[in-house]
């Protein structure tokens, strides 16, 4: 059977950029995939992607969206418009910024239900208690005739999450959903969605750029750069042995609580330079800010190989699985 | 995780690398700094445009290249030089009968846009009338504009008892309808150029006042601010130099929109008689040519259309402005 | 005699809330060649302490003494000097600079402001301090939105550094800019420490990098200090729960889908829970922590905690 989301080649474009290229993903019911990559790697842009909610502009050159049987990028709008809050749930990093500051969250969430399920009056309202108290708020009964103001992050981002899974979706996206948060917090929001997977049997594709979220909480992760795969791998095989080395340089250039490197011990390791957009150019869009860069890198972009079962790598200089140093060098 | 194993890790790479027998690209700057982050390589990376000129210098280039700013800057530099040698070339008084009245446009030769009931020639009146159109509109707002900005200035970023003041004073002069409030001004004063122009000055500031007061506001909190008071610098240079830049193109639009209604409103006194009776102005001729709106149009048409032009182009350099002043549209520049 | 010191400061604001105690009560030492981190959840008042310490804000009590002097009450004049030794970088790179300031008028101005040598020797300064955060030498007659974030970042780095202070206080300085620029942020200040024998009050919400970063780290909740001690002990041997659940929070890979999540959200700073202000979010908390404001006491030779229970092990 194929899995739930395919994602196919897909390249976006605008008029003077292709900001993702050549993308290809999977994500199967049930499964959390994580999409990593920094600020201009154009994962938010692909997650836009998915819900066809692309800025102007912005346009789906090539590629295949498969989604349960279906392909999004030859669906009309109606279609997609039944789609989304339905079968594709969405959630975005800034809860303020997505939830409209004069309505009650009660009504927002039941807004949802009526627009899919036709549910309306008391029964929408009955469901909205439903979800808060299933996006685990207290007082729920209270809660849902207050307004966005009233609540805390986290307590916004939670409702986002009852909206997005009010109509038990088959596919969550959550866009950098507890970038905004605070640390503890932060922990709550991903368990609550990791269990909210688990009960609805939903896939879900988890866009952010901090690693120690992917390693705790995905089930396969697809490494970005530049709008390209890079790499991917299951977390463990990701963190113990980054192959490409760019994961490799993000690695270890991050500061852990786990270990006891200190500023006095040295400096931490740097990738140099900065991501550059990589429009129109031919090559390996990391080329520039990689140490281990040669004369053909610049001639066309290395295709993703199979070094080990359930890995894809896009860089032929990479070192062999079997030749790495012990694994616990990058342990988080 | 320590840097060693890095090192390890980095030695395999070469291995291979050397192995594989590949012509290395040279990536990195070849110099060996002492610290790894003094390559600063993220600057390394971004282009530097050679962009030497100053930040006036590139404004002006921004606003010259914008064909509507060019359009508007020209016509009233235009109208601005009509007004200056108005005196040379009408050097008459142009409230004096001149000719047989009802000449139509382009009747006679002497009188090329014609004359009114009285035989007073209409260009004549035109080009004296941009004199006072311009004085009033140009002289009311910066009055306004000094009295408005410095106040909005000292209120949004001081605050407190001052503000609470201001606002106050605000909004009693915005209570009562603008232009009622300005017919009860001129009509208490003797009308007169002066007059006019300290009654539409009194009128407007507090619009500006009150904008300055809000971009102060907002950037008041904002980081740069903060950090120009964290290394101490005075009240008076982070207000004019930190914050009314930034609070500039706001202003600058309306002021531009500022001398089109001054203008606007010199011409309805006039057209409702409550001008200075001695100069002749755009609101006065149309005033006087109302009645014979059906029989002789061009009476009204004609002055009406230099005030729309007028106006216009005033708008469009506000617009040119704002974006000549505004870095980060200045790129393509 | 430390370099700066902070006894019982509280920042007070009225809001409509009622009183907000952004700062309830903060005692806090910075040595020469220290850095300090003051680590805490958004809304533990610890920018609003970094702030105060530098006077952008006024405090409603207690007393900052920088060197020796008593700068609290010290009008804006008399702050200029003072101004000139305790410099702060912000969060923000991009709203941090003046958008219509070229780089070389931002790093002039505040020498001109301290009358600091002429024209020609201004510009030398300048131009110096631009290699040393290692920028290009055209920067200076470039835009801020000319710049990437971490470039921006390195032109406050510059600013702060160009009056030769003593005191750097760093408001979350890298939590803006990407993993990839983090460290060579990170890199950059601890030179630029080693060259300048600079001291740092490192506010901070990542635990990850203060654990690299500090030298001493002060754990911040709802306006007070919970939790001191130098970097190694408090990451070894936590004794606030509250600093145990940001521990626990931080993404670990080796506990597979399994948060240790710490209950609730902050209490706002306008409605401080009486007794223990942590006990509405404790695991541990009793009677005793719902009455009783525990006392910040020190439980081992330079480790002082604010926990009734701060002497029972760790589980």
């Amino acid at each position: 059977m194929a899995p739930l989301l395919q994602v196919e080649n897909l390249t976006i474009r605008f008029p003077r950029a292709e900001p993702v290229r050549n993308l290809s993903f999977e994500a199967g019911e049930g499964e959390t995939l994580a999409i990593v990559g920094e600020s201009g790697s154009g994962k938010s842009l692909t997650a836009l992607a998915l819900m066809r909610l692309l800025p102007r502009g912005a346009q789906i050159a090539s590629g295949r969206i498969a989604f349960d049987g279906r392909d999004l990028i030859k669906l009309d709008a109606r279609g997609m418009r039944h789609l989304r809050g339905r079968d594709i749930g969405m959630i975005f990093q800034e809860p303020m910024n997505s939830l409209n500051p004069v309505m009650t969250i009660g009504r927002q969430i039941g807004e949802v239900l009526r627009v899919h399920e036709r549910l309306t009056g008391r029964a929408a309202r009955a469901r909205a208690i439903e979800l808060l108290e299933l996006v685990r708020i207290p007082a729920a009964e209270k809660r849902v005739d207050d307004y966005p103001h009233q609540l805390s992050g986290g307590m916004r981002q939670r409702v986002m999450i009852a909206m997005a899974v009010a109509c038990k979706p088959k596919l969550l996206i959550a866009d950098e959903p507890t970038t905004a948060l605070d640390v503890t917090i932060q922990a709550q929001v991903l368990d609550l969605l990791d269990t909210l997977r688990c009960e609805l049997r939903m896939a879900v594709v988890l866009i952010t750029h901090d690693l120690g979220v992917v390693a705790q909480w995905a089930d396969k992760v697809v490494v970005m750069y530049a709008g390209r795969k890079v790499e991917e791998a299951l977390p463990g095989d990701l963190f113990d042995n980054p192959l490409h080395p760019y994961t490799r340089g993000l690695l270890a250039a991050s500061p852990r609580l786990k270990n006891d490197f200190h500023y006095r011990d040295g400096a931490l390791s740097e990738i140099p330079g900065s991501i550059v957009s990589a429009g129109g150019e031919t090559g390996c869009p990391f080329r520039p800010r990689c140490a281990e860069a040669r004369a053909s890198c610049g001639h066309h972009m290395p295709p993703l190989t199979v070094p080990a079962p359930e890995r894809l790598v896009a860089c032929p200089f990479t070192v062999p699985v079997e030749a790495m140093p012990h694994a616990a060098a990058f342990s988080l | 995780m320590s840097t060693t194993d890095i090192a390890t890790l980095r030695g395999v790479a070469t291995d291979r690398q050397v192995e594989a027998a590949e012509q290395p690209a040279p990536p990195t700057p070849a110099e060996a700094p002492s610290w790894s982050n003094m390559r600063a390589p993220d600057a390394r990376s971004q282009q530097s445009a050679a962009v030497s000129v100053t930040n006036g210098r590139r404004a002006l280039k921004v606003f010259l290249s914008n064909p509507n700013a060019l359009f508007g800057t020209g016509f009233l530099a235009f109208v601005i030089l009509i007004a200056l040698i108005a005196p040379v070339i009408y050097p008459g008084d142009p409230l004096s009968m001149v000719g047989r009245p009802f000449l139509w446009p382009g009747q006679n030769p002497a009188f090329p846009l014609g004359t009114d009931s009285l035989g007073r020639d209409v260009l004549a009146g035109i080009v004296h009338g941009a004199r006072i159109s311009l004085f009033v509109g140009l002289v009311a707002t910066a009055l306004s504009l000094t009295f408005g900005v410095v106040l909005g200035a000292v209120a949004g970023y001081f605050g407190g008892r001052i503000d609470d003041l201001l606002v106050r004073l605000i909004e009693i002069f915005q209570t009562p309808p603008s232009f009622v409030l300005l017919v009860v001004l001129v009509a208490i004063a003797r009308p007169s150029a002066t007059t006019v122009t300290l009654a539409i000055a009194i009128i407007s500031w507090p619009t500006v006042a009150r904008l300055t007061r809000a971009e102060f506001r907002a950037i008041r909190e904002k980081d740069f601010v903060v950090a120009a008071r964290s290394l101490g610098y005075g009240h008076r240079r982070i207000i004019f130099s930190e914050i009314l830049p930034n609070a500039l193109p706001p202003i600058i639009v309306t002021s531009s929109v500022m001398v089109a209604t001054a203008i606007l409103m010199e011409s309805a006194l006039s057209f409702m008689g409550l001008g200075d009776p001695n100069v002749v102005s755009w609101g006065s001729m149309i005033g006087t040519g109302r009645e014979l709106v059906r029989t002789a149009w061009y009476l009204t048409a004609l002055p009406g259309l230099a005030i729309v032009v007028t106006v216009l182009a005033l708008n469009l350099i506000g617009d040119g402005l704002n974006d000549a002043l505004n870095p980060r549209f200045s790129q393509e520049g | 005699m430390p370099l700066l010191s902070v006894s019982d400061l509280k920042t007070h604001y009225k809001s409509r809330d009622g009183l907000l105690r952004a700062v309830d009560g903060v005692d806090l030492v910075v040595e020469r060649g220290e850095t300090v981190a003051l680590v805490g959840e958004s809304g533990c008042g610890k920018s609003t302490l970094g702030k105060t310490v530098l006077r952008l804000v006024d405090p409603t009590d207690g007393r900052i003494v920088f060197k020796g002097e008593d700068i609290t009450m010290l009008d804006q004049r008399r702050l200029r000097t003072v101004r000139k030794s305790v410099q702060m970088i912000f969060q923000d790179p991009f709203a941090s600079l003046n958008p219509r300031h070229a780089i070389g008028e931002i790093l002039e101005a505040p020498l001109v402001v301290h009358k600091a040598g002429d024209r020609a020797e201004r510009r030398r300064r300048v131009a110096d301090i631009v290699a040393k955060v290692g920028l290009p030498a055209d920067s200076v007659s470039r835009y801020p939105h000319e710049f990437s974030g971490g470039q921006r970042q390195r032109i406050g780095i510059a600013r702060a550094l160009l009056l030769n202070p003593e005191l750097i206080v760093c408001d979350e300085p890298v939590s803006a800019l990407d993993l990839s620029i983090q460290a060579q942020i990170l890199n950059l200040l601890v030179a630029m420490k080693k060259e300048f024998g600079l001291s740092y009050l490192f506010i901070s919400h990542d635990l990850s990098v203060v654990r690299y970063f500090a030298d001493r780290v002060m754990v911040m909740y709802l306006g007070r200090i919970v939790e001191s001690a130098d970097n190694a002990t408090l990451w070894s041997d936590p004794r606030h729960p509250y600093t145990r659940a940001m521990m626990a929070a931080v993404p670990d890979p080796s506990r597979r889908r399994h948060a240790a999540p710490l209950g609730g959200d902050l209490p706002s700073p306008s409605h401080i829970p009486p007794g223990c202000r942590f006990h509405t979010r404790c695991p541990l908390a009793t009677n005793l922590c719902r009455t009783q404001e525990p006392e910040f006491r020190p439980v081992a030779p330079g480790h002082h905690v604010a926990c009734h229970f701060a002497d029972e092990p760790t589980e």
